[in-house]
C-alpha cells in the first residue's frame, strides 16, 4: 500500500472510530469583524495605517498626488546610486532620480540573478492591498510589483500604496487578495526584524533593513 | 579552548562541520548538558528528574523569566486592542476542529489544487520516510546543500541530522535556530529555541562557531543580528535548494503560508531553484478567507505583535517567479494516532504560537528542554505523548501530562482556545486506563482506591477523620508538621502542614447545631 | 469539561433569608474546620439559615485531576446525591467555601460520570451544579452584597487562586467584598495570577518545580508587608502557609470566608504565626 493510501486510511479510521460518538458537527460561527470601521481609502484609515507603520519603524511619508511622487523618489533614493523596478511601475516617479542613478527593469523574462540583485541599493514598487489595522503592505506580483526577489534582495524598498487601497481590517485585506490566490503573496509589515534574542526586538535583518511607505493621496 | 558556556563538542554529522563553511574549531570543548537526542520527540528522562536539573540552573532560570515575561506583557498589550478577540479565538477554534473531522477530503483537495499549479505532492508515514523523500528530491538536484527556515516539523522528524547522513548539509538560517546549530544545542522554545540563551551566551557561540564575526562584536542584540546577516548573506544567494514547514495550507486553493519575521524565509522560498516545504496532515485549512482569522491571531499570540514582518504565500509553481521544482511532503508521523481520540485530538488544532508556553509557571521555571521533545511547554506536554503514544511508566513522555498544575493560563491565551488542562487530565485518565487493562497495579492506584473507598461514604471519612489526631501527636507544641516520612517528606521537605484542629467541621457541626439531622431543616 | 464561563446568577429576592446548603470540602473538614465554620457564622449573621447534609464527604476533584476516574465515581456519586435534594427545594442553593472544588464540581464531575457511562448521573451532577456556588459568587450574585458588615483591622493581602480566576471567572468579586470590610489595609499581590505551585499531586510528583514557584509566590506576599494572606481556597493556603511557617515569615494565612465573618464586636483574629492554628477561630455560632 502506498503512503497516501495508507495515511488517508489511517485519518478515516481515526475519525470513524468516534464519529457518531461526538455531537453533529459544530457550524463555523464568524462572529468577528469582516469589515473595519473605518472606511476604505478615509483618512481616519490611513492615520491608523501610519501609526503602525511608525511603530514598526518605517518610513512614511505621505504626498497629495501621483505627481509629487516623482520628487519626493527623488529625496528619498538622493543617495542612491541602482534601483531596480518592476515593468509596470508608472515610468515617470522615477524622473526625479539623480542622472547617476542606474534604473534596471526586472521582468520575468529577462530576471535579474540574486547577485546582481545584491549589488542594486534599493527597489521601488507599487502594492496591491494596504491592512491599516495591522499595518500590513501586500504584494502580489502584479506588473507594478514585480518578481519576489527584486523586493527582497536590494537592503532599501520603496513601496508607493494609493490611499485608496488602504483598508481597515485583515478581513477586507483577505477579500481583495482572495480574488487570486494563486498569485504569490508577500505580506510586509515594516522591515526585516527579529525578536530571537531575549525576545527584544531588532529591526533589519535578511529583508531589506529600510522600508519606506508613500501613501498617494 | 573552553568557554563558560560548555558548549558540547559537535556532532560529527552536524551540518556545519560537514558543511563549507569549516567555521569550527578542531577542538571544541566538550561537556554536554543536552545530549543529541536520537528521538527528537523523546530525549532525556523523566520530566520531574529533567526538571529538577533545570532548576539548578539560575542562568537559564534568568533567562527564561526575562524573556517570558517580556513577550507576556507585549502580547497582552496587542490582543487587548482586539475588541473581536473573542469571536476570532471562537472562529479559529471551529475552524480547525472543522478541518480535523474533514480532513481526508481537505487533503485530497489540497493536493488536487497544488498538483493542478505545478507543485508535486509526496506523503510520509513516519519521520524516516519523510526523511528520505526530502534526502532523495535533495540528491535529485546534485546539490550537497541546503538553506532552511525554521520549521517545527523538521526539527520533530530530524531532518537536519538525516540529511547529514546523506552527506547534505543543512544551513538553519533563523536566528534562534542558527544559534542552536552552532551551539548543538536542543531547541527550548517553538518561537524561540534560543530562548534560554542570553545576549552573552549567544555572543560567545558567535565567536566561537561562527566565521568572519565582526572585529569587537559586543553582545548588542543589533549587532548580532548582523553578524547573522553577513554570515548567512552568502548562502541565500548562492542556495539552490531549500526546506521549509508551513503555517497554513488552504484547500481549497492550493496555497502555502509561512509566517516569518527576519526575511530568511523569503531568502529560502524566493531565491533557491528547488524548494521542499515538509507540513504535518493536519496544517490544513478549508479556504483562503480562513487566513483572516489565523492571521490575526498567530501574530498576536506569538511575538505579541500586530502582524509579524513577512509572511508569505505560493501557490505550487509560478512561472518565473520564485522556485519553479516545488514539493510538499505530507506527514502523518502520529497524528493519525493523535487523531483517533476524541478528546486528544484537540492538540492537533494547534497553530504553534506558543503563547501557552509563555505564560506557562512550570516552562517559566524549567525551560523547555525538560520536556524532552522538540514540543515543550504546555503544548509539548499533551502533543509529544499522543504523537509517540506512550510505552508505560518508564517512558519519559508518559510523566508529561503531570508537568502542570493545572493553572489554566495556557488556555487562557491559546488563540485556538484548547483546553489544555483539561486534555492534560484526559491523558492522566487515559494512562490509568490502560494500567487497569493491563492489569499493572501502582502505588498511586492503590492509594486512590483505598481513598475512593473512604471518600465515597460519610461514616467512613468522620472515622478516618478521628485518624487525623493522630497528626497533633506528631505536630506537638509547634502546631506544625514539618517532617513526614515518604511520600510525606516530598512536601515536608520545603513545607510545614498544620496540626489537625482539635474538632473536625463535621464534629463541630454535630455539636452546635444538634436540632439539624442529616442535613434536612429541623 | 473546560475552563468554562462564570455562570451568573441573578439575586434572590432581597432581604429574604435564603437556605443554603454547605458543601464544606473534604481538606476543609478535616484540616480547616475554620473555614467553613466562618461561612456558617458569616451566611448566618446576614439572616439566612445554613445546613450541613452529613452525608457529604469530598467532591472527586484529587481523583478527577489524577486521572482516577473510575474511583472518582463513587465520590461524585455521593456528592451528587448528597445535594440532589437542592433541585426539589429543599435549599435554594449551595455554598462551596473553595473556588477549586466549585470548579470541580461545575466542569468536570458531568464530563467524569459521561466518559464512565453514567449519563444520568452526569444530568443530575450539572443541575445540581447549576446551582452550587462559591462563597464570592454566592454573597455577590445570589445574596447581591459586597460589604458584608465585616470588620479586620490588618494589612492583607489576596491571592486569586487559579481555578477562581480562569476556572470559575470569579473576577473582582473577592477583592470587592474585601474592601468593603472595616478597617482593612488591603494591599495588592505583586504577580497575583501566578499559580503558587499546589497543583494538588503536582506538589508531590513534581515537587522541586512546586516549590521553586512557591518560593517566588512567598516572594510576592512577604514583598507586600501583609500580616495576612487571604485567598478562597484553603487548598492553595495549605501550600503558601506550609511554605510561610517553614521559613519562619510571620505572614498568616486566613480564608476569605474569617475575615468576612470578623466583625468589631466579634473579631477573628490572625493566628499567631507558627502557633496551633485552632487558638484564633471561631469557637461560637451566632445562632
Amino acid at each position: 500500500m502506498n503512503a497516501r493510501t495508507e495515511i488517508l486510511g489511517r485519518v478515516r479510521r481515526a475519525l470513524e472510530g468516534v464519529r457518531g460518538h461526538q455531537a453533529a458537527e459544530v457550524p463555523v460561527v464568524r462572529d468577528y469583524r469582516l469589515v473595519g470601521d473605518l472606511a476604505p481609502g478615509s483618512s481616519e484609515a490611513i492615520d491608523v495605517l501610519v501609526d503602525r507603520l511608525d511603530d514598526y519603524k518605517a518610513h512614511v511619508h505621505r504626498v497629495e498626488t501621483s505627481e509629487t511622487v516623482t520628487a519626493l523618489l527623488g529625496e528619498i533614493l538622493a543617495e542612491t546610486t541602482s534601483v531596480v523596478v518592476p515593468p509596470g511601475l508608472e515610468p515617470h516617479w522615477l524622473d526625479g532620480l539623480t542622472s547617476g542613478t542606474t534604473v534596471r527593469t526586472d521582468t520575468v523574462d529577462a530576471p535579474l540573478s540574486a547577485l546582481e540583485l545584491d549589488e542594486i541599493d534599493a527597489v521601488v514598487t507599487a502594492a496591491r492591498v494596504a491592512v491599516a489595522d495591522t499595518g500590513t503592505i501586500v504584494l502580489d506580483g502584479s506588473p507594478d510589483q514585480g518578481r519576489r526577489a527584486i523586493t527582497l534582495v536590494p537592503d532599501v524598498h520603496v513601496c508607493i500604496v494609493r490611499a485608496d487601497q488602504v483598508v481597515h481590517s485583515v478581513p477586507e485585506g483577505v477579500t481583495i487578495l482572495a480574488a487570486h490566490p494563486e498569485r504569490p503573496q508577500t505580506w510586509i509589515s515594516g522591515p526585516s526584524a527579529t525578536s530571537d534574542i531575549e525576545l527584544s526586538r531588532v529591526e533589519g535583518v535578511h529583508g531589506p533593513r529600510t522600508l519606506h511607505v508613500v501613501i498617494v493621496g | 579552548m573552553s568557554t563558560f558556556l560548555g558548549l558540547p563538542s559537535l556532532r560529527s554529522r552536524g551540518a556545519h562541520s560537514s558543511g563549507g563553511t569549516g567555521v569550527l574549531p578542531e577542538h571544541a570543548p566538550v561537556g554536554s548538558d543536552v545530549p543529541h537526542p536520537d528521538a527528537p520527540l523523546r530525549w532525556g528522562t523523566t520530566f520531574p528528574d529533567a526538571a529538577r536539573a533545570a532548576l539548578g540552573n539560575t542562568q537559564l532560570r534568568r533567562n527564561l523569566a526575562h524573556a517570558t515575561s517580556t513577550i507576556r506583557d507585549k502580547r497582552a498589550a496587542v490582543v487587548g486592542e482586539v475588541p473581536d478577540w473573542e469571536e476570532l479565538r471562537d472562529a479559529g477554534a471551529a475552524i480547525k476542529a472543522h478541518v480535523m473531522t474533514n480532513l481526508p477530503d481537505l487533503l485530497a483537495q489540497f493536493e488536487e489544487a497544488f498538483t493542478a499549479r505545478g507543485g508535486t505532492v509526496h506523503w510520509a508515514r513516519d519521520a524516516a520516510e519523510a526523511n528520505r523523500i526530502v534526502a532523495d528530491l535533495v540528491k535529485a538536484t546534485g546539490e550537497t546543500e541546503v538553506v532552511k527556515v525554521k520549521s517545527m516539523v523538521t526539527q520533530e522528524i530530524g531532518l537536519n541530522e538525516a540529511l547529514a547522513e546523506e552527506g547534505i548539509a543543512a544551513f538553519e538560517t533563523d536566528l534562534a535556530e542558527l544559534i542552536v546549530q552552532l551551539a548543538d544545542d536542543m531547541p527550548s522554545h517553538i518561537l524561540v529555541p534560543a530562548i534560554h540563551r542570553n545576549r552573552s551566551e549567544i555572543r560567545e557561540i558567535f565567536l566561537e562557531r561562527m566565521e568572519h564575526t565582526p572585529e569587537g562584536m559586543t553582545d548588542a542584540p543589533r549587532e548580532l543580528a548582523m553578524a547573522a546577516r553577513a554570515h548567512l548573506r552568502r548562502k541565500f544567494l548562492s542556495a539552490k535548494v531549500a526546506i521549509s514547514g508551513a503555517n497554513f495550507a488552504v484547500a481549497e486553493t492550493g496555497t502555502l503560508t509561512v509566517v516569518e519575521s527576519e526575511g530568511n524565509g523569503r531568502m529560502c522560498l524566493t531565491l533557491p531553484e528547488t524548494l521542499i516545504t515538509v507540513m504535518g496532515i493536519e496544517k490544513i485549512v478549508p479556504t483562503f478567507a480562513d487566513l483572516e482569522v489565523f492571521m490575526q491571531l498567530l501574530p498576536r499570540s506569538s511575538t505579541g505583535e500586530r502582524m509579524n514582518p513577512y509572511t508569505s504565500l505560493w501557490t505550487g509553481v509560478t512561472p518565473g517567479d520564485g522556485p519553479q521544482d516545488v514539493h510538499l511532503v505530507l506527514l502523518d508521523n502520529g497524528r493519525t494516532r493523535a487523531l483517533s481520540d476524541d478528546v486528544g485530538r484537540a492538540a492537533l488544532t494547534c497553530i504553534r504560537c506558543s503563547a501557552c508556553l509563555n505564560v506557562c509557571p512550570v516552562y517559566e521555571r524549567v525551560g523547555g528542554h525538560a520536556y524532552g521533545s522538540v514540543y515543550p511547554g504546555p503544548i509539548g506536554a499533551i502533543l509529544t505523548p499522543q504523537l509517540t503514544g506512550s510505552t508505560g511508566h518508564s517512558d519519559p513522555n508518559s510523566t508529561l501530562p503531570y508537568a502542570s498544575t493545572l493553572c489554566g493560563a495556557c488556555y487562557e491565551v491559546c488563540p485556538v482556545k484548547i483546553d489544555i488542562p483539561a486534555l492534560l487530565v484526559h491523558l492522566r485518565a487515559k494512562s490509568v486506563e490502560e494500567d487497569r487493562a493491563r492489569n499493572r497495579p501502582t502505588a498511586w492506584g492503590a492509594a486512590m482506591k483505598a481513598a475512593s473507598f473512604v471518600m465515597a461514604d460519610a461514616g467512613r471519612f468522620a472515622t478516618a477523620e478521628k485518624g487525623l489526631a493522630l497528626g497533633r501527636i506528631v505536630a506537638g507544641r509547634s502546631g506544625r508538621i514539618s517532617s513526614l516520612p515518604f511520600p510525606g517528606s516530598l512536601w515536608t521537605e520545603a513545607r510545614d502542614l498544620p496540626a489537625p484542629p482539635k474538632e473536625t467541621f463535621r464534629r463541630w457541626w454535630e455539636r452546635t447545631h444538634p436540632d439539624t439531622s442529616d442535613g434536612e431543616r429541623s | 469539561m473546560g475552563y468554562g464561563e462564570n455562570l451568573s446568577a441573578s439575586p434572590l429576592q432581597e432581604d429574604q433569608p435564603v437556605r443554603i446548603a454547605l458543601a464544606a470540602t473534604c481538606i476543609a473538614d478535616a484540616m480547616f474546620p475554620q473555614a467553613p465554620r466562618a461561612t456558617v457564622r458569616l451566611l448566618e449573621r446576614l439572616g439566612h439559615e445554613v445546613v450541613f447534609p452529613t452525608a457529604q464527604t469530598c467532591c472527586g476533584q484529587m481523583h478527577v485531576n489524577t486521572g482516577y476516574f473510575a474511583d472518582a465515581m463513587p465520590i461524585i456519586r455521593n456528592h451528587v446525591q448528597t445535594f440532589e435534594p437542592v433541585l426539589d427545594g429543599a435549599w435554594d442553593a449551595v455554598v462551596v467555601p473553595s473556588g477549586s472544588c466549585t470548579g470541580s464540581i461545575r466542569h468536570q464531575q458531568a464530563m467524569v460520570c459521561r466518559r464512565q457511562g453514567d449519563e444520568k448521573l452526569a444530568r443530575t451532577a450539572e443541575q445540581v451544579s447549576a446551582k452550587t456556588y462559591e462563597l464570592s459568587e454566592l454573597l455577590v450574585d445570589v445574596l447581591g452584597v459586597t460589604d458584608v458588615g465585616a470588620h479586620f483591622p490588618h494589612r492583607v493581602t489576596y491571592h486569586p487562586t487559579c481555578h477562581s480566576l480562569r476556572m470559575l471567572h470569579v473576577g473582582d468579586r473577592p477583592v470587592r467584598l474585601l474592601r468593603a470590610v472595616g478597617g482593612i489595609d488591603l494591599v495588592e499581590l505583586p504577580g497575583a495570577e501566578s499559580c503558587c505551585g499546589f497543583g494538588g499531586t503536582f506538589a508531590l510528583k513534581n515537587s522541586e518545580t512546586s516549590v521553586a514557584m512557591l518560593s517566588d509566590k512567598m516572594s510576592a506576599v512577604k514583598s507586600t508587608g501583609a500580616e495576612v494572606l487571604t485567598a478562597g481556597d484553603y487548598s492553595c493556603l495549605m501550600h503558601i502557609g506550609g511554605g510561610l511557617t517553614r521559613n519562619r515569615s510571620g505572614v498568616r494565612t486566613m480564608h476569605l470566608a474569617e475575615i468576612l465573618a470578623s466583625t468589631r464586636d466579634e473579631p477573628v483574629v490572625p493566628p499567631v504565626a507558627g502557633s496551633d492554628v485552632e487558638n484564633h477561630t471561631v469557637e461560637v455560632s451566632t445562632r
